[in-house]
């Protein structure tokens, strides 16, 4: 396995997702107009904006789902659409927002068709095959499920599987739309704490969209905030996220406090109600 | 290049070994349920026949004329014709079902069947061109019907609930003009089109049967190739797609060739209600998702000759093929339409 491991570790570094130029749309309207962005290599990023901002329509534009009205989008500088699908689905992997399990699958099924784009006409399992399946139900602690049916599992686990599909597709960048939606707070944490350790510990490239925006600004190395369809501010959280920027974005009235946790920027609304006289403590957070 | 063992590698290899075994020998049972079905349909009558005479004459091994009449003439015609429908309807519902993520999306629901017999009949009725007319119309009612649907349900993309709601509805109009077809033909000839309306193996013509049998000859193996990308386009356009699959080419090439198996299956045996809804879900259950479409074929076959042996022989009155396998189909269709809406899936 060395020598492979070693071209591969090297390739992770390398792959370069961007698109220049982007404009997306169904119908008649466009969702994303003119946007240049990049994926930056080896991070966790993740996007935010208010409902229909275009923040998935982006992610699928970049996971080679839309076609481009404008622009391209690149992958290691060749546009993705004019590559072989299945060689943009050995190193781009996507989790939908909601993927549909069929009737009567196992979880050892399902991980498995991940392996889609490493298969052939002729070439179909190998024992590569089954090292990926395995690795993938092991990084997302799905081993003892695998011979279960998925319809048998609860909301956490099933989520776990799809991610365990799309880590069996074994790519080096992953994006995930909303994949914490539908999921209790407890098991929100652990996904993304998973997905950490995947870009950590496996030099994985997250990309993800994101609802709840504390966790958001916790678990990104890069924020992309948008709004209609553009692009308002990117960077690292702690660099460009303030209460200015979530009132453009949402149009929250908020304050931005370091989170007690991780010193992260943490969003706290302020609301028509419930709301104590400003004091110099409530401005503090160190007061929390 | 080396890969390193783990436990959980070779329990995950085990379990997948295990499981194709498993898969293997329940396909293997179904095949062979099939043949003895397939020589059995042949040996029953007003003369009884024995396997060996039936196979020998049915795969040219004896010279007995007197046999090769009963068995050549008489019995092989429809016992291939249950054979060769029951394939091709339980690979082609399987399809759609798994296609529209929906146990209720099989062909014979959603208006294909229904548009194949609507051109069959009136082929039947107002042509008297013969057998390739009724084979050719069928074959062109089934793809304007489903090219009808497709348009018609086509927003962007399809999805499973759009597609049999517009496919329901069409089926509705298919019947509703195959009724005005027969009630504007001659008494008898309205007659015989109602009982090929029922479905019915015994009633195949030579050229439509030789269709059939060509079809499903070639197209099964393709639907078994092709369902690597079923087992990929099932999860979800956008799954698929990322996955690398090109979404519309699979969808569009899997949705024609069942569309083409139904249609040819009509045509030979008219529209056998319900086997092309019941054999995959069976299939699924007895061997999983992922290898079910060889398992739903011969499901098909299976279903197909058992209802043809009970409306031949195990009732008082010889019936068409069709009544038996409604009358199986129905009590399952109320249960589908029980459970499926309880457990909140189906779109």
């Amino acid at each position: 396995m060395t020598d492979r491991t070693s071209d591969r570790l090297q390739d992770d570094r390398t792959h370069d997702l961007r698109a220049e130029d982007l404009t997306l749309g169904y119908a008649d309207t466009d969702v994303v107009s003119h946007l240049d962005v990049q994926v930056p290599p080896g991070q966790v990023t993740v996007i935010v904006g208010a409902n229909a901002c275009g923040k998935s329509t982006l992610l699928r534009g970049l996971a080679r789902l839309l076609k481009p009205r404008t622009g391209t989008v690149l992958l290691d500088g060749t546009s993705v659409h004019d590559q072989r699908p299945t060689d943009v689905a050995r190193v781009v992997g996507l989790l939908p927002q909601t993927p549909v399990a069929p009737d009567g699958i196992t979880v050892a099924d399902l991980v498995g068709r991940g392996r889609y784009p490493h298969q052939g006409w002729f070439r179909r399992w190998s024992a590569e095959d089954d090292a990926a399946v395995a690795q993938a139900l092991e990084a997302t602690g799905t081993a003892e499920l695998a011979d279960r049916q998925i319809t048998a599992l609860s909301g956490g686990q099933r989520q776990r599987v799809w991610v365990a599909m799309a880590l069996a597709q074994d790519t080096d960048l992953l994006l995930l739309d909303e994949p914490t939606t539908y999921l209790d707070i407890n098991h929100q944490v652990e996904l993304l704490d998973l997905l950490t350790d995947l870009n950590r510990e496996h030099g994985k490239t997250i990309a993800m969209v994101l609802h709840d925006l504390n966790l958001a600004f916790r678990y990104a190395d890069h924020i992309i905030a948008m709004k209609h369809g553009a692009i308002v501010t990117q960077g690292r959280p702690a660099d460009v996220i303030d209460a200015d920027v979530v009132e453009d974005v949402f149009g929250l009235a908020c304050q931005v406090v370091p989170d007690p946790v991780s010193g992260t920027p943490l969003v706290v609304p302020r609301s028509r109600h419930h709301v104590r006289a400003l004091t110099s403590e409530a401005e503090s957070p160190a007061a929390v | 290049m080396s890969i390193v063992e783990t436990p959980l590698r070779r329990a995950v290899r085990a379990q997948r070994r295990a499981h194709r075994a498993r898969t293997t020998t329940i396909t293997l049972v179904l095949v062979a349920v099939t043949f003895a079905l397939f020589v059995g349909t042949m040996m029953i009558g007003s003369y009884v026949l024995s396997p060996w005479e039936v196979i020998g004459s049915a795969f040219r091994l004896t010279d007995d004329p007197s046999v090769d009449f009963i068995v050549l003439d008489l019995r092989l015609p429809t016992a291939a014709t249950a054979l060769g429908s029951g394939l091709a309807l339980g690979v082609a519902g399987l399809v759609f079902q798994r296609l529209l993520a929906n146990p209720l999306a099989s062909p014979d629901f959603v208006g294909i069947s229904g548009g194949a017999s609507l051109f069959a009949v009136s082929a039947i009725l107002f042509t008297g061109w013969g057998a390739v007319t009724t084979s050719a119309m069928a074959l062109l009612g089934a793809l304007l019907a489903s090219i009808a649907i497709y348009l018609l349900a086509w927003r962007g993309g399809i999805t499973g609930y759009r597609f049999i709601l517009v496919g329901i509805g069409l089926s509705q109009l298919f019947t509703a003009l195959t009724g005005y077809v027969i009630a504007r033909a001659d008494l008898n000839d309205a007659r015989e089109a109602m009982t090929w309306l029922v479905g019915s193996v015994g009633s195949a013509g030579p050229f439509e049967l030789r269709t059939l049998l060509v079809a499903v000859a070639v197209l099964l193996p393709v639907a078994f190739v092709l369902s690597r990308r079923l087992g990929a386009l099932e999860l979800g356009d956008d799954a698929a797609s990322a996955l690398g699959v090109r979404v519309e080419r699979s969808r569009l090439g899997l949705l024609a060739l069942s569309v083409v198996l139904v249609a040819l299956a009509t045509a030979a045996a008219g529209p056998l209600s319900f086997v092309a809804l019941i054999a995959g879900p069976i299939a699924v259950r007895l061997v999983g998702n992922a290898a079910s479409l060889p398992a739903a074929a011969f499901v098909g076959a299976i279903i197909v000759l058992t209802a043809d042996l009970v409306a031949q022989h195990a009732l008082p009155v010889a019936l068409p093929t069709g009544v038996v396998t409604g009358a199986v189909g129905a009590p399952y269709l109320i249960w589908l339409l029980a459970t499926v809406n309880r457990e909140g899936r189906g779109g």
